[in-house]
Parts: C-alpha cells; sequence; structure tokens
C-alpha cells in the first residue's frame, strides 16, 4: 500500500523540517522514529524561538508592576487568552482559564462544583476515561457521598450510547468524558453526551487532551460547559493546561486555590474575590509558555485541517496495513470515528519486551495501561503498545516501525 | 566463585557481543532459560513493587546462604532475573552487601533500558539488597548470640 498520491511527502517533509528534534538519532546513531506523540508533542522552531525571544524582550511578571516590560508581558499572556479563546470558539477570553495541564483542570471543576452535591447525586464518566478524569471525581464524591456511573465500552472501542442515555438522569450532576481516547483514539460523540447532561440540568466536562490535534474544536457548537486541554500536546510547552467555562458557570463557582492575582481586596475581616478568569488563577502564570501556545496555536492552524485529516487517516491506514500482517497481533478498538493511535498487542510477547527492543531500534513507542486501567480490564489486557502519530509522520517512519515490530517479535518468541 | 567474580565473567561475556541484538538475543535467551518459579508462590505476597511487567521474587535461606526463585511474564525481565540470580543466588548474605550491582552499568543495560524498566530492575536488586541485609544481621548458628 503506498500513501495517496494527495497526502504530498514535501508537504510532511516541509512540516517536520521545523522540528529539530526528529531528525536528531538515539541510541548510537539510530535515526528517532517518534511514534508517541499522544504522550507528548515535538515542538517546531517557531516555538523554541518564542520561548527564546520573550526571555530576551519581555520577561516580567504579568498584571501588576508599572512599568514597560510589565505591560508587555502582561499583553502577551493575555494575547495567549485570546488565541485560545478563538482557537476554541470560546465567546470571550473571559471564558478561559490557564493552568497547569488538563489534571488540573479537572481537579479544578471538580473541587469547585462540590459544594453543589448532595449524598446520592451521581457523577456520569465513560469506561475509557484517563486516570485523570476519574480520580479527581472520586475525591469528590467521597467527601460529599456522591455515586460515580459509568458508561459502558463496546467491543469495537466506543461508547454504549444507548446506555449512556439510560445512565444521565434527574440523579445526574455532571457528565465528564474524554473527546478522543488516549489509549484507542476512538472520537466520541461528545457534543451528544453534552445535549443528554444540558436535557438532565447537569454539567458536561470534556477532556479534550488528545482531540486537540485533530479536527477543529468549537465549545459552542459541542454545547459542553467545560472543555480542557494541555499546551504540551499541542506543539506548545508543557506545565500549561487550558480550560474553558461558559462565563455564568464559571462565575457561579468559588475560587480554587487562593493567592495573588485572584482577589479583589483582602483584608483579615474578610476578602472578596476576582471575577473569572482571574479568580482561578492565583499566583504567578507560567507566562512562558503562553506565549509559546499562541506561537503553537497559529503554526497549527496554518496547517489545513482537511489536510490534517487526511494525512492522519491515510497514515494511521497505511499503518495498520503495514503492521496488519504479523502473526497474533491484536488491534484495540475498530472505532468508525477514530484518529491515529493505535493500542495493540502481540501473541506471545509481553508489551515491555516490544517497547524495550523498539526502543533499542529507535522507535519511541509507549507502552504499558496508558492511564486507563478500567478500559484495560474491559480490553481483558495489563498492557498495551501504543504507537500515536502527528502531521510530521512520515510513511517511512511507519515502514521502519512496522520492520522493528516484526523483527522485535521474532526475537521474543 | 565470589559475586564478584562471576560479575566480572557475566560482563566479559557481555563484552563479546558487538551490537544490542546480540546483548538483547542473550539475554532474551537467558530468560527463556531461567529455572521454573513454585506456582504456589506466584501470589502477591511475591510480587516485587515497581516493575513494569510483573516480578514474582521468593528467597531461601539456608544457613547465610541465600537462593532466590524468581519470575516474570516479560522475557526480557526473566533475562535480568537471570542475571541477578547467577551473581547473588545460592551467596552469603555478607558476600551479597558487598557486591552492588556495578556491573549492570559495566555491561551498558542502565543507558539502555527505558526508565521504568531501569527503575524495575533497581527495585529487584534493592529487594535482594534488603533480603541479604535482614539475613547478615542474624546471628550465625554457633556463634555466641
Amino acid at each position: 500500500m503506498t500513501l495517496p498520491a494527495t497526502i504530498s511527502s514535501i508537504d510532511v517533509d516541509y512540516l517536520r523540517a521545523q522540528f529539530p528534534i526528529l531528525s536528531t538519532t538515539v541510541h548510537g546513531g539510530k535515526p528517532l522514529v517518534y511514534l508517541d506523540h499522544a504522550a507528548t508533542s515535538q515542538k517546531p522552531q517557531c516555538v523554541i524561538d518564542a520561548i527564546a525571544s520573550y526571555y530576551t524582550t519581555t520577561n516580567s511578571n504579568v498584571h501588576r508592576g508599572a512599568h514597560a516590560l510589565a505591560a508587555k508581558a502582561t499583553e502577551a499572556y493575555e494575547h495567549a487568552r485570546h488565541t485560545v479563546a478563538a482557537f476554541l470558539g470560546a465567546a470571550s477570553p473571559s471564558e478561559i482559564v490557564f493552568t497547569k495541564g488538563t489534571t488540573e483542570a479537572v481537579n479544578l471543576v471538580a473541587a469547585t462544583v462540590a459544594h453543589r452535591l448532595q449524598p446520592g447525586d451521581e457523577i456520569v464518566l465513560t469506561e475509557m476515561e484517563h486516570h485523570a478524569n476519574i480520580v479527581p471525581w472520586q475525591l469528590m464524591a467521597q467527601q460529599r457521598g456522591a455515586v460515580i456511573r459509568v458508561i459502558p465500552v463496546t467491543d469495537s472501542g466506543e461508547l454504549d450510547m444507548q446506555a449512556a442515555a439510560s445512565l444521565i438522569g434527574p440523579a445526574t450532576k455532571i457528565v465528564s468524558a474524554v473527546h478522543v481516547s488516549n489509549t484507542l483514539g476512538t472520537v466520541n460523540p461528545v457534543a451528544q453526551l453534552c445535549a443528554m447532561a444540558g436535557s438532565v440540568g447537569a454539567l458536561s466536562f470534556i477532556d479534550g487532551a488528545q482531540a486537540v490535534l485533530h479536527d477543529p474544536i468549537d465549545v459552542a457548537a459541542l454545547g459542553c460547559d467545560f472543555y480542557a486541554f494541555s499546551a504540551h500536546k499541542l506543539f506548545a510547552p508543557m506545565g500549561l493546561g487550558v480550560l474553558y467555562g461558559r462565563y455564568h458557570v464559571l462565575e457561579s463557582l468559588p475560587p480554587y486555590q487562593g493567592g495573588g492575582s485572584m482577589i479583589d481586596s483582602v483584608s483579615f475581616d474578610g476578602t472578596t474575590f476576582n471575577a473569572p478568569p482571574m479568580r482561578f488563577e492565583a499566583g504567578t502564570p507560567n507566562v512562558e509558555a503562553a506565549v509559546g501556545l499562541t506561537t503553537a496555536i497559529e503554526w497549527f492552524a496554518a496547517v489545513d485541517p482537511d489536510w490534517r485529516r487526511h494525512h492522519d487517516q491515510s497514515i494511521t491506514a497505511y499503518a495498520l496495513d503495514a503492521i496488519g500482517g504479523i502473526d497474533g497481533l491484536t488491534v484495540y478498538g475498530n472505532a468508525a470515528h477514530r484518529v491515529g493511535i493505535l493500542s495493540f498487542t502481540v501473541e506471545g510477547t509481553h508489551a515491555a519486551d516490544v517497547g524495550t527492543l523498539l526502543d533499542a531500534m529507535g522507535v519511541a513507542v509507549r507502552v504499558g495501561h496508558h492511564c486507563t486501567q478500567p478500559l484495560m480490564r474491559r480490553l481483558g489486557v495489563t498492557s498495551t503498545i501504543r504507537a500515536s502519530f502527528s502531521v510530521t509522520t512520515t510513511a517511512h517512519e511507519v515502514d521502519v516501525f512496522a520492520a522493528a515490530l516484526t523483527k522485535a517479535v521474532g526475537m521474543l518468541r | 566463585m565470589k559475586p564478584s567474580q562471576i560479575a566480572d565473567t557475566l560482563v566479559a561475556e557481555f563484552e563479546m557481543f558487538t551490537d544490542w541484538e546480540d546483548k538483547y538475543s542473550y539475554i532474551i535467551d537467558l530468560g527463556k532459560h531461567l529455572p521454573p518459579y513454585p506456582a504456589e508462590r506466584r501470589t502477591d505476597d511475591f510480587l516485587v513493587r515497581g516493575c513494569q511487567s510483573r516480578v514474582w521474587l521468593s528467597p531461601t535461606v539456608e544457613g547465610d546462604v541465600l537462593r532466590f526463585d524468581a519470575d516474570s511474564d516479560a522475557i526480557i525481565t526473566r533475562g535480568l532475573i537471570a542475571m541477578l540470580l547467577r551473581v547473588y543466588g545460592g551467596q552469603p548474605a555478607h558476600d551479597i552487601i558487598a557486591t552492588p550491582p556495578t556491573f549492570l552499568s559495566r555491561i551498558g543495560l542502565d543507558t539502555h533500558l527505558s526508565q521504568s524498566r531501569a527503575n524495575g530492575l533497581a527495585s529487584m536488586v534493592n529487594h535482594v539488597m534488603r533480603i541479604a541485609a535482614v539475613v547478615a544481621q542474624q546471628p550465625r548458628s554457633g556463634e555466641p548470640a
């Protein structure tokens, strides 16, 4: 199988050339084949330059200080908020809260909506959630006497939407679901889940950590109350996350952490709090990463979404074809709507062993439970090998991966 | 032979291999020939925490000599276990303690293994060393308590 002519290798090579790390070698001269994009993206030169430029021209603390640099840094930080708002289709930059990552975004919402929950109230999650979208709700549920209900996953690795319809009811206060599974690549019908949540007056939270680097996101069209993602999976630095919240919902929530920036006025008789989004941003934020995110989003938005989708589908099909002939291979999930994340096992081998040998050949994949132990249990495995692709993934990389996998399996059996 | 001498022999064996593939093939081969592990001890009580794959390690004490049975569901891990057992198995506790696992870095395994795998190997070594330390502290039979 060859890549369709419409996926010009010139396009991929052009994008690839912008990522210095992708032309490095590992383990004494093996060209790096990085197929762990779902764990974290690599960074294009423009993002690296933007961070360096921030420190050489702009660095200062934001939202305070009466000097030129403070104003410049604040402007850069707030420009990032504008850029993210436009990227997600938010009504206003005030709906964008910067966090440390998707994980903190879930924790923030779980902690601040907790007071609304009574014993017996229900939180609906799905069986394919990342631990970050399970544990914060469990902690909160234990505190409030709330109950977690779980939408099951079908054999094809999709959500059982009939079960969802019967699980989401009058007792439901929150529905929280992953947009794109980090283990299976399944794209979930989250707009439908948000509508179900809305119809019973429950809040909806969507974990968009994997979704943001695929089809364009429009929170208005999804109808969600909250949407979260991590900058580092979108070609930007680590340590920064985004929480979108419908403004009137954010406004109804109490502060998450106390500190500077989140206050209106402080006295020992009582403190009043700032309006969102500042109410949820205590302390000095990660301005460097926000500046990097602005550049990353501008860079990513310039890559035609139709081309992205086409490339993702082609490279995924190409990879499935390339490894499909390996005896004893099981690929988990075959959802009708999926992205370039492949989880698989090979009979007679342990995922950790395969990962070690692939690494020795320069191929970076992830092995393990991918922080989705309930899903692993549903699939009847303890660990899988996961290869994940990006706009920079070439057919050649897939060829190297397939050959390395064949060799590794041969050595292990 | 003392553990340190066995370790030197092991290092010398690996020095014969010039590329990673031969090294791994040898480790895999060692794993395939690891003696069978007693089924009744394949329980959570014998699991070593901190390993990427499941590792069972069960010590037997004879006087001040330690014997180990061990197993894993991953073959490369079994190979690493075989190397550890060859160096430390059937040795007096004092000699085990006196032989830190520097042979692993001399073989070049510490740089080649993934972080999680290296952590797992370190967990196994720590486990062996802890057991040896407990045994070494007990008075030897025939010696005044």
